[in-house]
């Protein structure tokens, strides 16, 4: 048998598209931002922080990185409204992502944190710099730098992941190509062209990080 | 509308959740055994091999494994194979878990260090014996930790079969919140499953990988 | 003393006009050198100088681009596989860095080619293996593991391990530079003993004395090119080129 594939079809309803693919970067630079953030926090607070606050940390990344993000989506947009929370699927999508993304980050600062001399801490503390003025200038930029590597990869994974959020109707990439393959018949080319955009975000987010990385976040 | 104990509610994500492990299981064994024949043929003649590994890997790594699932799922329908969704999801995941584990066991390949080859090839070894006595032996070894965290990634990844009807772990726990009434119980016990499924993983990958370090030093 | 040999013994290494280059950088601009049976020959010269290269050649490590290379009367085929197996039976090597097989008994590295390549019994490649161990002076370390030597012992049975092959020429790429120089010495004399034996030997080496002692050639690679060749007391002793006496005078700085 042959089989007809007709792309044009599916190209035909690029704005769908092109919503969808704003909507998946703006998805995960949001989640990244915060993410990157809680991920800061969390892991001064495990390596320094009160040892109750380091076990609370140290729960929440081990419950996160041993479930499906899938799971996490559907408990934050499905189960917590029984518990009271209404979320929109653009809010439980967002939470839903920052608080993966903050839980993998966690880990891979901590390891960052624990590769800075002890001798440079000591010189800031020497040149009478507060504990806080010491994390943020002396031990995170090195830290950053060093894992930014680790950190890329995991935002992509974050990018990627971002596609089950079509399953609660976020509006993002995968969901346009939902959307798509119902009104033109055209499933499996609706799912190829998708496919082939997210390898080009993939990508492209990669340079982009591995650009910005060295000029904004941690310096030269 | 019938009660729903939480007994219940728990026996039937186990039962479900055995399809999480089975699933999870063929990915493993299915991915395993692809990504090591990838792994042969690119260290057996690295100049053809290396691109179309590398394109491999990066069209796995780098599209999301859902789409990865649509596409097994409704390719195959197109080609006209009307196959059973435990085709489609254990294609899909062996696809996605071979392209992880043979890029993972090509970083191990890669850290044997160079005069092991050059001296098992001086040595007169082919490339076969190479591999069988020299390199694979020392290789497994630095595996093991990592292969062993993966496992976890491939559980976890099962749970979006659920999105092509699979019924496994996650699939259940929709059907089973929608007749319950209680998506936050549900939804909870879910993730307490995936977790006991995985953690002890973690741990043992984590351990395994403290040893090994351990040992080198 | 230094092994003398007779014009008349057959030639086991041949090497005609050998070019070699890494992408545009041509490392050995035309080699030829021809070692007969039995001779002990030593490479000297700067670092760059192609040395190792040239000795990495030998055994096919290094793909060459032009000219020919026969051991033993094999040509030196890169793209075939059956005639590379069989010349490397006949060269050993013996490397910097030692490179024994970690994950294997001291015992097991130097059986694992005989009972893999010549498809020797276990009981005969055992009884070989304690032989070549107590030949290098290590015939207690049978079952210990590499990492339990020390660099001189890995090294020797390294030694031990190319000898198990039998092989007609042994090739020895700085054996002793990544030695303690206390440990030097040990390895140094199991080697003059298999060159006091007859075998054939050609080595990199910085040992300038152990050359002068052992050699019965030397020769000084400059620029990828066979700079100087003669006997040892011609090169150490009345050097002609400046290239030499300066590389000679540099050592002794």
């Amino acid at each position: 048998m042959t089989v007809q594939l007709d792309f044009m079809a599916v190209l035909r309803d690029w704005p769908m598209l092109v919503t969808g693919v704003v909507w998946t970067l703006g998805l995960t630079a949001v989640a990244v931002v915060l993410g990157l953030l809680v991920a800061v926090f969390c892991a001064w607070a495990r390596a320094n922080g009160p040892r109750w606050l380091a076990f609370v940390v140290g729960a929440y990344v081990e419950l996160i990185r041993n479930t499906p993000f899938i799971v996490q989506l559907f408990f934050v947009f499905f189960g917590l409204p029984a518990a009271g929370v209404r979320l929109s699927p653009v809010t439980a999508s967002l939470l839903a992502l920052t608080l993966n993304l903050a839980a993998y980050g966690t880990e891979i600062i901590r390891a960052g944190l624990e590769a800075t001399p002890r001798g440079q801490i000591e010189a800031g503390l020497s040149l009478a710099m507060s504990r806080v003025q010491i994390f943020t200038h002396v031990i995170l930029p090195p830290a950053l730098k060093k894992v930014w590597p680790a950190l890329v990869s995991q935002i992509i994974i974050v990018m990627l992941g971002s596609a089950v959020c079509g399953q609660i109707a976020t509006r993002e990439l995968s969901y346009a190509a939902n959307v798509i393959s119902a009104s033109t018949f055209r499933t499996f080319e609706s799912y190829i062209v998708a496919t082939a955009i997210y390898l080009g975000l993939a990508w492209a987010v990669r340079r982009a990080l591995n650009w910005v990385g060295p000029r904004f976040i941690f310096g030269r | 509308m019938v009660d729903f104990t939480l007994w219940d509610i728990l026996r039937n994500l186990l039962l479900a959740a055995r399809w999480t492990v089975v699933l999870s299981l063929i990915a493993f064994a299915g991915g395993g055994i692809v990504g090591l024949v990838l792994l042969s043929l690119r260290l057996w003649r690295e100049r053809s091999f290396a691109r179309l590994f590398n394109g491999y890997v990066g069209l796995f790594q780098g599209t999301p494994l859902l789409m990865q699932l649509f596409l097994s799922y409704f390719g195959l329908r197109l080609f006209g194979i009307e196959v059973s969704v435990w085709v489609s999801a254990g294609l899909a995941l062996t696809l996605y878990t071979s392209a992880f584990l043979a890029e993972i066991w090509r970083g191990c390949v890669a850290a044997i260090p160079k005069g092991q080859w050059e001296a098992s090839t001086s040595l007169a070894l082919s490339f076969y014996e190479q591999m069988r006595y020299v390199i694979l032996p020392q290789a497994l070894r630095i595996a093991i930790p990592p292969t062993v965290g993966f496992a976890v990634q491939v559980i976890k990844g099962t749970a979006l079969a659920s999105v092509i009807g699979f019924v496994e772990l996650t699939r259940a726990g929709n059907m089973i919140a929608n007749v319950t009434y209680a998506p936050f119980t549900v939804f909870a016990l879910v993730g307490m499953c995936y977790f006991i499924l995985c953690y002890p993983i973690s741990l043992y990958a984590r351990f395994l990988e403290r040893k090994m370090n351990a040992v080198r030093r | 003393m230094p092994s003398v040999v007779e014009a008349s013994a057959p030639v086991i290494v041949d090497i005609a006009g050998l070019h070699k280059s890494y992408g545009d950088v041509e490392v050995l601009k035309g080699i030829d050198l021809r070692v007969q049976k039995g001779e002990v020959v030593c490479i000297i010269g700067k670092s760059g100088s192609g040395k190792s290269t040239l000795l990495r050649c030998i055994n096919g490590l290094e793909v060459f681009q032009d000219g020919g290379l026969t051991v033993d009367g094999r040509p030196l085929l890169h793209d075939n596989a059956a005639a590379m197996r069989d010349l490397r039976q006949r060269v050993g090597m013996i490397f910097q860095s030692f490179n024994l097989f970690p994950h294997l008994t001291v015992g097991a590295n130097v059986m694992l080619a005989p009972t893999l390549v010549k498809k020797s019994a276990r009981p005969d490649a055992a009884a070989q293996a304690h032989r070549l161990l107590d030949r290098v002076g290590l015939a207690d370390k049978f079952d210990a593991m590499p990492d339990q030597l020390s660099g001189g012992q890995q090294q020797r049975v390294a030694i031990a391990r190319a000898l198990a092959m039998e092989p007609a020429v042994m090739l020895c790429d700085e054996i002793t530079s990544a030695l303690d120089p206390e440990l030097v010495g040990e390895v140094l004399r199991v080697v003059e003993g298999l060159a006091n034996e007859g075998m054939t030997l050609i080595m990199v080496t910085h040992e300038m004395a152990f050359a002068r002692k052992v050699s019965s050639r030397v020769v000084f690679m400059h620029q990828g090119r066979v700079h100087e060749i003669g006997t040892p007391d011609e090169l150490f002793g009345a050097p002609k080129t400046p290239e030499l006496q300066q590389f000679l005078s540099s050592l002794h700085n």
